[in-house]
């Protein structure tokens, strides 16, 4: 056993350090400081760039445009990630969907849409989530039935509805999980489908969250053709795909290294806010106890991660741990944008959007960070619900776990 | 020991419950947040006129209906049921708290105007640097001929844009932090010297900073830091049954939704997980019943007991909301985040609620003074 980064390892922390430092977009860096939302563009610019670096999907497969990383280099690589506060490389692509691709899909499916994908011209969402099928994903109903067209190829005719569909509303293509066989037992009559999101028939709604934000949308699909070559691995084993994107998708939502930055972040606050005594909130031994209390959880996850990455690094595959994973990560975020909001006293309560917070000379509202305190706790609510609510996690750990 | 209500205060618990369910429905709030104005005058104008809830906590002789806190607390609770965002607790709770101690020379006035529905303050105490202490004070009023001038920047001044008159606390004397020196005063909205920055809150209210230069006011009590603690005590007694009113949503919506969204093939409130979790936010709820009924009822001890009471009760409900508040979501799954359904709307004026007059560990920080001494 051995805590220290090997002297390459260290090697490779500068050489990345170095990079973002170099070429992270000095743009980008100050709309992130004054909290603006974020354009498609500004998700692009990042992704563009670490693609033309060939480091933008390190997980992929070498011959596909991985980077051969070991799983410390790639814990690095998103450790310095978030100590420089990059904008995040969206996962619904390159994490999430081409894993399944290259997986599942054939050549001509990789051809199309592994290069796009990494290049950031294929903008993906994820078509999972429907109205009635939340945590009981399987009891999905969005129809799908085969048809020949008039041009004589084979189709599906999906009809259905997707919701919480995350910006959906810059989406190229979608992935989808329809019902092909609404007879068979209901993991064994699903498909996965690749949609382009241009086929008429689709129509994105916005659906607003209490932070404000237009993050979500609902999909509604009206007799949308989809070609039957569109179709993932075998009709009605759509489930046996979206398990394994599911472990993906869970893999990394531990964010260490973002509540790391976030832990920073915080004690810089802290350390300027003054306490009810007019000393800085730090020095309050109530609010330092909550971050020192914050501040051990995250080590303790962060050497669960740990273990968990170096099990892998000797073969054995990312496991239930990531519901752990989950659980935890999610929870110590959570409590970060609450304890963020509470350093903000008075100034958690006014409300930015759509209303300048700049306002010439007059008078200032209350310090930076406090505009986007309570959205952001808000908004961190979600994380403890989707991929997966913190409850369903807690039953697969005590399944397949415990095998209760 | 007895805590029923008294037919009256039942019946006015009533009118104002089936007011609310007629004329606030959650569609209609969502119109009038999103408004320019941000709230109903005609709401203001019925709650005088036709409901006479304004005049509930005054004495007869003052023209109102002989209440005290326990009507502010009965009203209260049904403004948190209904997300009401007209400025009950500022103008009636606050206002109508400030001119009742003190009587001052324009207290009747005052009283008359609150009860009539023409007179809506606004509580000016918090400034930028201070976080909760009430007595960090940098705004200072100096005297001016028979009258004062305030000069100083209030933080987050809850009903601002709305307001008739501000209450404002000011240095008359002592430093910074002392608690002697600190003043009170009455100024009119239209006073010369004030520039005000408003903008929303996070929960559908209005909020605005206001800048003082040498703006005229009234000397409502000097040296009174012990009435902004009784009144802000008041307050916060009354900002407890807004919570409870609240939770309550919270909790019922919770239920509600839980029989009805199915998942696996059965209700979601049947698995036992989320039924403790429930559970578990019942018996929140029910204690914040009790803690705002035992501040309530103490107030009118003295200042010791009076403060341990309220700080008591505040401590749990602040801890409360953020269980109800996000359980509700938690278990509503996405439903609960989008802004359309009413339940996070509940848990925003809930979490708005956990810091207003103090946090939890302000609260406790008060009560282990009052409790234990000041060298524990």
């Amino acid at each position: 056993m051995n805590l220290d980064f090997a002297p390459e390892d260290v090697a490779f922390r500068d050489e990345v350090r170095t990079f973002i430092a170099e070429n992270y977009p000095a743009e980008l860096r100050g709309k992130q400081d004054e909290g603006e939302e974020m354009s498609k563009e500004d998700f692009l610019s990042w992704h563009k760039i670490l693609a033309k670096k060939g480091w933008v999907a390190p997980s992929w497969p070498k011959a596909l445009g991985g980077t051969g990383w070991t799983p410390t280099q790639k814990y690095i690589w998103s450790e310095e990630q978030a100590r420089a506060d990059t904008i995040p490389i969206l996962p619904f692509g390159i994490n999430m969907v081409s894993p399944v691709i290259y997986t599942f899909g054939t050549d001509e499916q990789k051809k199309k849409f592994l290069p796009a994908t990494y290049n950031g011209e294929i903008w993906w969402c994820q078509g999972y989530s429907e109205p009635g099928a939340g945590s009981d994903l399987a009891g999905l109903s969005t129809r799908a039935e085969r048809i020949t067209g008039d041009d004589g190829k084979e189709y599906y005719l999906v009809n259905g509805q997707k919701t919480w569909t995350t910006l959906a509303q810059h989406a190229d293509w979608g992935f989808f999980l329809v019902r092909t066989d609404p007879t068979a037992k209901k993991q064994e009559g699903i498909s996965f489908l690749l949609i382009d999101m241009k086929t008429p028939g689709i129509t994105v709604r916005p659906l607003i969250t209490i932070d404000g934000a237009h993050e979500v949308n609902e999909v509604f699909l009206e007799n949308v053709k989809v070609p039957v070559e569109n179709r993932i691995f075998d009709e009605n084993k759509g489930w046996t795909a979206a398990k394994f994107l599911l472990a993906h998708e869970r893999s990394g939502i531990a964010g260490v290294a973002r509540s790391k930055r976030g832990i920073e972040r915080l004690r810089g606050i802290a350390s300027t806010q003054p306490g009810d005594d007019g000393e800085p909130l730090l020095s309050d031994p109530m609010f330092k106890r909550k971050v020192a209390e914050l501040e051990i959880d995250l080590t303790a996850l962060e050497y669960t991660e740990l273990r968990t990455l170096a099990g892998e690094a000797q073969g054995k595959g990312p496991g239930v741990e990531s519901s752990l994973l989950k659980i935890k990560g999610t929870e110590i975020g959570q409590r970060l944008t609450d304890l963020v909001l509470e350093a903000a006293g008075h100034y958690g309560a006014p409300y930015f959007r759509g209303f300048p917070k700049e306002g010439g000379n007059a008078l200032p509202i209350g310090p930076d960070f406090a505009a986007r305190a309570a959205p952001t706790y808000f908004n961190m609510r979600k994380t403890s619900i989707f991929g997966g609510s913190n409850e369903i996690q807690r039953n697969i750990i005590a399944k397949m776990v415990l095998g209760l | 020991m007895d805590f029923n209500f008294t037919e009256d205060q039942t019946m006015l618990r009533d009118s104002i419950a089936r007011y609310l369910q007629d004329r606030y429905d959650f569609d209609t709030r969502r119109k009038v947040v999103a408004s320019e104005s941000g709230w109903r005058p005609e709401v203001w104008k019925a709650f005088a006129e036709e409901l006479g809830i304004l005049g509930a906590p005054f004495s007869e002789e003052h023209g109102g209906f002989g209440g005290g806190a326990i009507e502010n607390m009965i009203v209260m609770e049904e403004v948190g049921k209904a997300l009401v965002i007209e400025p009950y607790l500022s103008t009636v709770v606050i206002g109508g708290g400030f001119a009742k101690h003190s009587g001052f020379a324009g207290a009747s006035d005052l009283i008359g105007g609150i009860i009539g529905g023409e007179t809506i303050i606004a509580f000016a105490y918090a400034e930028p640097q201070g976080r909760y202490n009430l007595a960090d004070l940098k705004t200072t009023a100096k005297k001016d001929g028979a009258g004062y001038t305030l000069t100083g920047h209030k933080a987050v001044v809850w009903g601002a844009p709305w307001a008739t008159h501000y209450i404002v606390t000011a240095r008359t004397g002592g430093s910074q932090k002392e608690t002697s020196g600190v003043g009170v005063f009455l100024v009119e909205a239209s006073a010369s010297g004030i520039t005000r920055r408003d903008y929303p809150t996070v929960d559908g209210s209005r909020a605005s900073e206001i800048q003082f230069d040498n703006t005229p006011g009234i000397l409502i009590a000097d040296d009174a830091y012990g009435l902004v603690e009784q009144v802000t005590d008041e307050a916060i007694a009354a900002l407890c049954a807004e919570a409870v009113g609240v939770q309550r949503k919270l909790h019922e919506g919770t239920l509600d939704y839980t029989k009805q969204r199915k998942q696996f093939g059965a209700p979601i409130a049947s698995f036992q997980v989320l039924q403790h979790r429930m559970v578990d936010m019942f018996m929140n709820l029910e204690q914040s019943v009790s803690m705002t009924y035992m501040a309530t009822l103490k107030l009118g001890e003295d200042a010791e007991e009076r403060g341990k009471a309220v700080s008591s009760a505040k401590v749990h409900i602040g801890r409360a909301n953020k269980f109800l508040g996000q359980n509700a979501i938690q278990l509503h799954g996405g439903m609960g985040m989008t802004d359309e359904l009413a339940i996070g709307h509940y848990f925003k004026r809930a979490t708005m609620i956990e810091g207003l007059f103090g946090s939890v560990d302000h609260h406790l920080k008060r009560y282990e003074t009052l409790s234990f001494g000041k060298a524990a």
